[in-house]
């Protein structure tokens, strides 16, 4: 395989989310400030202090899931299946047309196949070991939509899963992009994550970081002096990434921008002195695309909703840019925080800003925190050229990662 | 090489450490397993009465003992506390001064399959009150929990023990896991991300949920009158594989800084590749196509014939599809080198530990290459016609190793490919 080293090009979108299905209808949502966070719906949530989350609601696994597999495998993975799908096509890409070893997937997952797993704890402890099914060894684990998706679309090269919490979809494209440079072709990556069943939800409480403010719309604003915790949700997106090389050779129609520069970095250790890693991993990022802070034109945050978070983050972003030096905004308080599918949602959606121009609002902040020195766009959208795009993204227990995207 | 080009930078293992059945420690293992005795005995970690499969490779692990302290024993899922112990041991073993190198140049690539299971399985137990509410009572979880719902959480322990502010990642991919974070880590390195990586994986899957799932596809042994013969690879009379447990986490190092430090080399990572089978999430293909191109690939990144690999650590896992994979996987990629080849299953004595096995294997290697001997297969009497190469039985083998091939195959239709050296064998610069 060559390998090629200009920047690879996502040239599909598939979106699972709780602002739509399909990309148009989501950007649709994003632009006309549209919360997919409703009621939990998939179980009664009254005993519990968190009653709200973004589900994507109207989705059909019937309609969009290969019958067979809905069986076998949880509902992040039938996320992930449509998504998948509606990736290539978005590309009109035919797998089958490319070598079978230079295609691979490489997915995130911060908690794999929860609702699944639940299911069938219940069954091996209400009754007896085999009333286990045959599908948990399958659906569970952290590889099942890797290998699912590997499986669906022929993809047998060199294929990964990341978990970094809220940040691994970060790392599962920058693992794309690094795949592309030892010779791959086209690779399926992003992910998705569906953690709304009780279990998965007392375990998200467990952490003290979920928003229990009884109002949805005001129950989800970072850098808001407001702010209190987040609010779940599940979905996701996945890309078609391919190398500059593969996209011009196969003609593809559409390339929504390049990935210019990765990089991630892990917080101190608790009790340690030293400066988080927010600030150099941006920095790194941005040198490793060739880049200066001045190149960037807008910042998707991570803006995780907990003030001591959203201090250090906006900190780390002041630092690096200058305090309001740069058009920084917050979309997933439309869809909650989507864990292992959240960063590559905001990949999605920072690669239609640069197409359209223009930087979706952050709904609902309307007055910043002590300390938060953020151009933050709030509002409405704000119509601008835009160039080049960063997403940051961090994950519980110290994970940061960032990625610049260029139209 | 041309003139003027810097050297290509290499990863190098300088530090191992090992928890695994038979033994906690390093020379525990690697006498465990030279000595070829077996590990498998009748399940103790749970009651398997009602269970298909009732045997497991389990590891006599004292946390105390092991230097764990009251607040990370507590705070830890076993399979975090056996990467930790593993992270200390092989950064002792190193000899590496921390102080000496810049957080943010050290990098972890931890591997795991199914992560904090028995820690979310138990907590269940208490939420859900034995299964009875679907609606779990919250107020019943541990402070901890949600480290148990995200399989990062073994990553975050193993930076916190090292002081890893670099590129932290946990890769999940079934069984292959351990191979692949291995060699994750060895990217990382190569690409100059960082200089230091602690690699490895961990899994601690001897649990209810774990075992009635295999039972469920008939994937482990049956196996239960005779539990320290039960993991039998490469015998007609295999019949399953035996779940284990444990961890191996190794310190990898920039080649020449490692060499400029005067560091003991164990081996070099000279090659390593993963391809898909997409095929079935658990069943293979017999004629091992994509594991022999894996091999192929590895080989070919390493710079090396197929006559240059002196040792193969076979995935080996003792299900009838698996054994017959990978020979011929092995005679595809190999020719008939495959039959001069002595290959070996260490899973025959400690088991299947899921994602972790793959690290331990690869720690295996590095061993093998260092002492010059290679691990048998345990309980092989009576071959498989359709296993018809060198399987070191029983006994193990001094031999001549430079250059060892290891390989992985899992659910998911993964299949994992790495090829070690003795330092100085492998002159020449990747392809």
């Amino acid at each position: 395989m060559p390998t090629d080293d200009s920047p690879p090009v996502i040239t599909g979108i598939g979106v699972t989310a709780p602002t739509g299905i399909g990309v148009e209808a989501h950007w649709a949502a994003v632009l006309a400030g549209k919360s997919g966070i409703e009621r939990i719906s998939r179980f009664d949530p009254t005993p519990y202090p968190v009653r709200f989350a973004g589900e994507v609601s109207g989705f059909s696994a019937e309609e969009l899931v290969p019958s067979r597999l809905i069986q076998q495998t949880d509902h992040w993975t039938h996320l992930a299946l449509a998504a998948s799908e509606a990736a290539l096509a978005d590309a009109e890409a035919d797998p089958s047309a490319l070598p079978e070893y230079e295609m691979a997937v490489v997915t995130s997952t911060s908690s794999g196949g929860t609702t699944f797993g639940q299911h069938e704890m219940e069954a091996l402890y209400q009754h007896e070991p085999e009333w286990v099914g045959a599908y948990q060894s399958i659906a569970w684990f952290y590889a099942a939509t890797t290998g699912q998706l590997s499986i669906k679309h022929k993809m047998r090269g060199p294929c990964g899963v990341l978990c970094g919490e809220q940040a691994g979809g970060l790392d599962a494209i920058g693992q794309a992009r690094r795949l592309t440079r030892r010779g791959a072709r086209l690779v399926l990556t992003g992910g998705t994550d569906a953690s709304l069943c009780p279990y998965g939800l007392a375990a998200q409480l467990s952490t003290g970081k979920l928003s229990t403010v009884p109002d949805p719309a005001r129950a989800y604003l970072p850098f808001d002096r407001a702010a209190g915790g987040y609010l779940p949700g599940e979905g996701g997106a996945i890309l078609v990434l391919e190398s500059a090389a593969s996209a011009a050779e196969r003609g593809a129609g559409r390339r929504y921008g390049s990935v210019l520069g990765y990089a991630a970095g892990f917080d101190p250790a608790p009790g340690s002195d030293r400066p988080p890693a927010l600030r150099r991993t941006v920095l790194r990022a941005l040198a490793e695309a060739g880049l200066t802070p001045d190149d960037i034109d807008v910042v998707f945050a991570d803006g995780s909703g907990l003030p001591a978070e959203d201090l250090a983050e906006a900190r780390a972003i002041s630092a690096v840019f200058g305090p309001r030096g740069v058009p920084v905004t917050v979309p997933k308080v439309l869809t909650g925080r989507l864990y292992g599918g959240g960063a590559p949602l905001d990949v999605a959606t920072a690669l239609l800003a640069l197409r359209d121009g223009v930087v979706p609002h952050t709904v609902g902040v309307d007055s910043l925190a002590p300390g938060c020195e953020l151009d933050l766009v709030t509002e409405e959208p704000r119509t601008a050229p835009l160039r080049h795009a960063l997403v940051l993204a961090r994950g519980h227990g110290g994970f940061n990662s960032a990625l610049v995207l260029g139209r | 090489m041309n003139a003027g080009q810097p050297a290509r930078r290499r990863a190098v293992i300088t530090g191992i450490g090992v928890v695994a059945p038979g033994g906690v420690g390093r020379e525990a293992f690697w006498r465990q397993l030279t000595e070829g005795r077996t590990a498998t005995r009748r399940v103790t970690l749970f009651d398997p009465a009602n269970f298909r499969s009732q045997v497991a490779a389990e590891v006599d692990f004292d946390p105390v003992a092991a230097g764990l302290a009251a607040r990370e024993i507590r705070r830890m899922d076993r399979a975090a506390q056996f990467a930790v112990v593993c992270a200390r041991e092989a950064l002792a073993d190193s000899g590496l001064d921390l102080a000496a190198v810049e957080p943010e140049r050290i990098a972890v690539g931890l591997g795991s399959a199914v992560g904090c299971t028995m820690g979310l399985e138990e907590e269940y137990v208490v939420l859900s009150d034995q299964g009875k509410d679907w609606l779990v009572d919250h107020t019943y979880g541990v402070p901890h929990l949600y480290g148990y719902m995200v399989p990062s959480t073994l990553a975050v322990e193993v930076a916190w023990a090292a002081g890893a502010e670099g590129p932290v990642s946990l890769i999940s991919t079934g069984c292959t896991s351990g191979i692949d974070a291995v060699a994750h880590a060895v990217q990382l390195i190569e690409e100059g991300s960082a200089d230091v990586a602690l690699a490895g994986a961990t899994d601690a899957p001897i649990s209810p949920i774990s075992a009635a799932c295999f039972d469920a596809i008939r994937a482990t042994t049956a196996s239960n009158d005779d539990p320290e013969h039960a993991s039998r690879p490469f015998d007609r009379d295999r019949a399953g594989f035996v779940l284990g447990e444990g961890s191996a986490v190794m310190v990898l190092e920039e080649k020449s800084a490692a060499e400029a430090r005067g560091a003991h080399i164990y081996g070099e990572i000279v090659g390593s590749a993963g391809r898909s089978n997409a095929h079935h999430m658990t069943g293979l293909k017999a004629d091992g196509r994509e594991m022999a191109e894996a091999i192929r690939v590895a080989l070919d990144q390493a710079g090396l014939d197929p006559t240059a690999v002196s040792y193969i650590n076979a995935h080996g896992s003792g299900t009838k599809q698996n054994d017959r994979h990978e020979t011929a996987a092995f005679k595809r990629s190999l020719g008939s080198h495959a039959y001069d080849i002595p290959v070996s299953s260490i899973k025959s004595m400690i088991g299947h530990s899921l994602g972790a096995i793959g690290s331990i294997e690869v720690a295996a290697c590095a061993l093998a290459l260092d002492r010059q001997v290679v691990p048998p297969t345990a309980n092989l009497h009576n071959p498989d016609p359709q296993c018809d190469l060198d399987y070191v039985p029983l006994v193990a083998r001094e031999h001549r190793t430079d250059v060892v091939l290891t390989v992985g195959s899992g659910f998911g239709g993964f299949q994992s490919a790495m090829v070690l050296a003795r330092p100085g064998v492998v002159a020449h610069g990747r392809s």
